[in-house]
């Protein structure tokens, strides 16, 4: 058994990732969507006799290191010297794509080319003189079909017969013309010379096109001042010639080149007509019916996540409550065991609310799949980011957003659509101000507690009524608050351009179900393996603090059920914190009942209504709510209503939210980040309303 | 209406075909648009230009999209 390493190479949306699924079956991501593929990806495959490790390099339209995409897959097969590089050709599209091909011949990579999606081709009547263009490029040409596993054993023959005899390849085959020649046997002896050590490695020739090109990471490695003078005299005497950057000449004379290869080795049979991609396009870009067709896609994505995710949501949260039942009955009745303690309440709680999570994400990576499969999420962008840039994010932050909406977890994790950091960190800081179907919850309390629903103005069916005026107007505050949040954020932390919008659209394709199932098993399994572990530690801590230490039993004895769960969790942690950091929410109307809540409010927010009830000794269920409801309106104003929603909207993600933003960041610094400055802006805001609120009262009365 | 004539992108009509004649969009944009086929004497074909939103154009059999200060960059004919 040999064992080699194989590179896939190509651009983005040739099906570079579905030849890499093909290969090797691993669970890994279609994309459609250009730059989707930014980690290195590896799958192992065995074929006659050879054990073929495939690593699938980023999607770049070419190789010159002005992105980290492009950096990465020229490091790697430099660096890693893989015995066969596979480029990835959309053979539908073939003189752009052979832009890269042209860049690896460069570097004399043993290359085989792999015309994907032939069957398109086929299609659009081209036809190619394979052997011919085989010659020129000097790699074999193979034809595949990635998404339907065409041309897999003709691909794998292919790279064995590279391996087992590696012909003489001479890297001159791109002529640039004999000026930049010239400059290049000039330069290639003063770079052998020089710089023994990098010509090992990346050979003269190349060494001296990318110091013309004045290649940054290259002329970085580069300590001989006597080759960056020659580098520089050659590029500035080239720029004088042709009224140009050396670079931009020699990308000419590589299309120059492959427009050569292609002229005698490419037919068409069929005139270029309006394809299904133009005709769907014309709607779906259009400058009046873009918008709503968006709207109405995103409507769809939502009810899917959320209104058809309630189902299995449902089932699991019934599960879990019948596996406490029958876990709890294991011990004798009437027992306090601290153990069963843990696991009942601890444990199986704690897991129950990370799987809870689990339907949503899959069904939104579902559709997002979908999106970016079919190639719409490309034009989504391009809908939406008119608006959206005004606000300095990319037109793809939208979906996040609203997805943010129902949950914040599921839509943090939806930020990976976004390939730029800057778009991607802001998106997800000022994700949690859109306000969540859990803190619906709170407003459900709270709204009926203080709010008499009046109609304030209007008849019949167009009326609007002050209950439902609240409602919006929390919604609205935290859409306002995330929009200038957003603002001040690309103005301060994530200062810099937005990247000049250049983006390709694909054809539209249609999806298969296999990509699709693919994508779901991925990101679900990445969830649970690495934010739910997170979620499961912190929900038990916060579960161990709202339990211990218990109050001694005799203190419990007069009390009834109710008033028994309020003491126990005054005397707990939570109820001492509480308690403690009265004097500090005070200027915001809370007392340490409303603050203890609050803290329980962490583990997921609509704990805050079920801690408010303990706090204030009523019981469960409808009843329940009623009481709580005049509990409340006889301890509170209705300014301090307002406020404990407006407070509860801002303030401290929910511990699922923050472990998300630790995963998707990559850092704690940036979750303690967003947990600190979102509290701290909840804070403030809520300071003010109350005080002005306060001041406005005792001035009215 | 003279073909010859050199403009900016951006003000070509949708439905128009013309020919690159340069990129004046700073080094490292200009490398970026050459790797997608915005070279100099390619022709392209401009598909969506509306007022306030991106530009699409056809370029080698692959549409691309292009923010509007980036079509005021590149100069045709």
């Amino acid at each position: 058994m040999k064992k080699i390493v194989v590179a896939l190479a190509g651009n983005p949306n040739s099906g570079k990732t579905s030849i890499f699924n093909m290969l090797t079956g691993a669970r890994q991501h279609v994309g459609n969507y250009p730059g989707v593929t930014v980690e290195k990806k590896e799958g192992l495959c065995r074929y006659a006799d050879h054990e073929i490790k495939f690593v699938d390099l980023p999607g770049t339209y070419s190789l010159n290191a002005y992105s980290v995409e492009e950096l990465v897959a020229r490091n790697f097969i430099i660096d890693e010297q893989p015995d066969v590089v596979v480029d990835i050709i959309d053979s539908s599209n073939i003189e752009r794509n052979l832009y890269l091909a042209t860049q690896l011949i460069e570097m004399n990579a043993p290359l085989v080319l792999a015309f994907n999606m032939s069957d398109i081709a086929e299609r659009k009547g081209l036809r190619f003189d394979t052997e011919q263009l085989s010659r020129l490029l000097e790699a074999p040409i193979v034809y595949t079909i990635g998404n339907k596993a065409g041309g897999k054993a003709e691909l794998l023959d292919a790279i064995c017969k590279i391996v087992e005899r590696p012909t003489n390849r001479h890297p001159h085959i791109v002529h640039y013309g004999d000026e930049i020649e010239e400059e290049l046997e000039k330069i290639g002896p003063i770079v052998a010379e020089k710089e023994r050590r990098l010509t090992e490695k990346y050979g003269p020739r190349w060494l001296a096109l990318k110091l013309i090109e004045q290649d940054t990471d290259i002329t970085a490695k580069v300590r001989s001042q006597d080759v960056l003078n020659a580098a520089k005299a050659g590029a500035e005497h080239l720029r004088k010639i042709f009224a140009d950057e050396p670079e931009i000449v020699i990308a000419d004379r590589r299309y120059g080149f492959i427009s050569g290869a292609c002229r005698e080795t490419i037919k068409s049979t069929v005139e270029s007509r309006h394809s299904t991609s133009d005709r769907i396009d014309a709607i779906v870009i259009n400058r009046i019916l873009g918008l709503p067709i968006f709207l109405i896609l995103m409507y769809i994505v939502f009810l899917l996540t959320f209104k058809i995710g309630r189902y299995p949501m449902g089932w699991i949260e019934s599960f879990f409550r019948w596996a406490g039942v029958t876990i709890a009955d294991l011990w004798p009745a009437g027992s306090e065991s601290a153990i069963k303690s843990l696991i009942v309440d601890g444990i199986i709680g704690g897991v129950g609310g990370v799987i809870v999570f689990l339907p949503n994400i899959l069904l939104l990576f579902a559709a997002i799949a979908l999106l970016e499969d079919s190639g719409y999420m490309a034009r989504a962008a391009f809908v939406m980011d008119r608006i959206m840039h005004k606000i300095g994010l990319h037109g793809k932050s939208f979906i996040p957003m609203l997805i943010g909406f129902g949950c914040s977890v599921p839509a943090i994790m939806a930020t990976r659509i976004l390939e730029n950091k800057r778009n991607r960190f802001t998106t997800i800081m000022v994700l949690p101000l859109m306000s969540c179907g859990a803190r619906l919850t709170i407003y459900m309390l709270i709204i009926p507690a203080f709010f008499a629903d009046k109609v304030l103005v209007g008849a019949g069916i167009f009326t609007i009524r002050t209950q439902a005026l609240m409602l919006w107007l929390i919604y609205l505050i935290g859409i306002v608050l995330a929009v200038v949040c957003a603002k001040v954020l690309r103005l301060t932390l994530f200062r810099g351009e937005t990247t000049p919008f250049v983006m390709e659209l694909p054809p539209y394709r249609m999806p298969t179900g296999k990509s699709i199932a693919i994508h779901m098993w991925h990101r679900g399994w990445m969830y649970l393996r690495k934010a739910g572990t997170v979620i499961l530690a912190i929900s038990i801590v916060l579960w161990l603090a709202m339990t211990y230490p218990k109050p001694p039993a005799e203190s419990l004895r007069d009390l009834d059920a109710g008033q028994a769960r309020q003491a126990a969790l005054k005397y707990s942690i939570v109820g001492r914190v509480g308690l403690a950091m009265e004097p500090a929410i005070e200027p915001l109307g809370f007392d340490w009942k409303i603050g203890t809540a609050l803290i329980g409010a962490m583990a997921a927010k609509e704990v805050f209504v079920s801690q408010l009830g303990i706090v204030h000794a009523v019981g469960d269920g409808e009843g329940g709510t009623q009481n709580l409801r005049k509990q409340l309106q006889n301890s509170y104003s209705a300014l301090t209503g307002f406020c404990i929603m407006l407070f509860c909207l801002i303030s401290a993600p929910c511990v699922a939210t923050v472990a998300m933003t630790r995963h998707e960041t990559n850092s704690w610094r940036w979750a303690i980040f967003q947990f600190a400055a979102l509290t701290a802006l909840a804070y403030i805001i809520t300071l003010i309303v109350f005080q002005i609120g306060e001041l406005a009262r005792t001035f009215f009365a | 209406m003279d073909q010859e004539y050199i403009r900016p992108l951006s003000m070509v009509g949708a439905g128009e075909t013309v020919k690159v004649v340069k990129v004046n969009a700073g080094r490292g944009l200009n490398s970026r648009l050459a790797a997608m086929g915005l070279v100099a004497n390619t022709e392209i074909t401009v598909v969506s230009n509306s007022h306030t939103g991106p530009f699409v154009v056809t370029v080698k059999q692959s549409k691309v999209m292009l923010g509007k200060g980036m079509a005021h960059k590149i100069m045709v004919k």
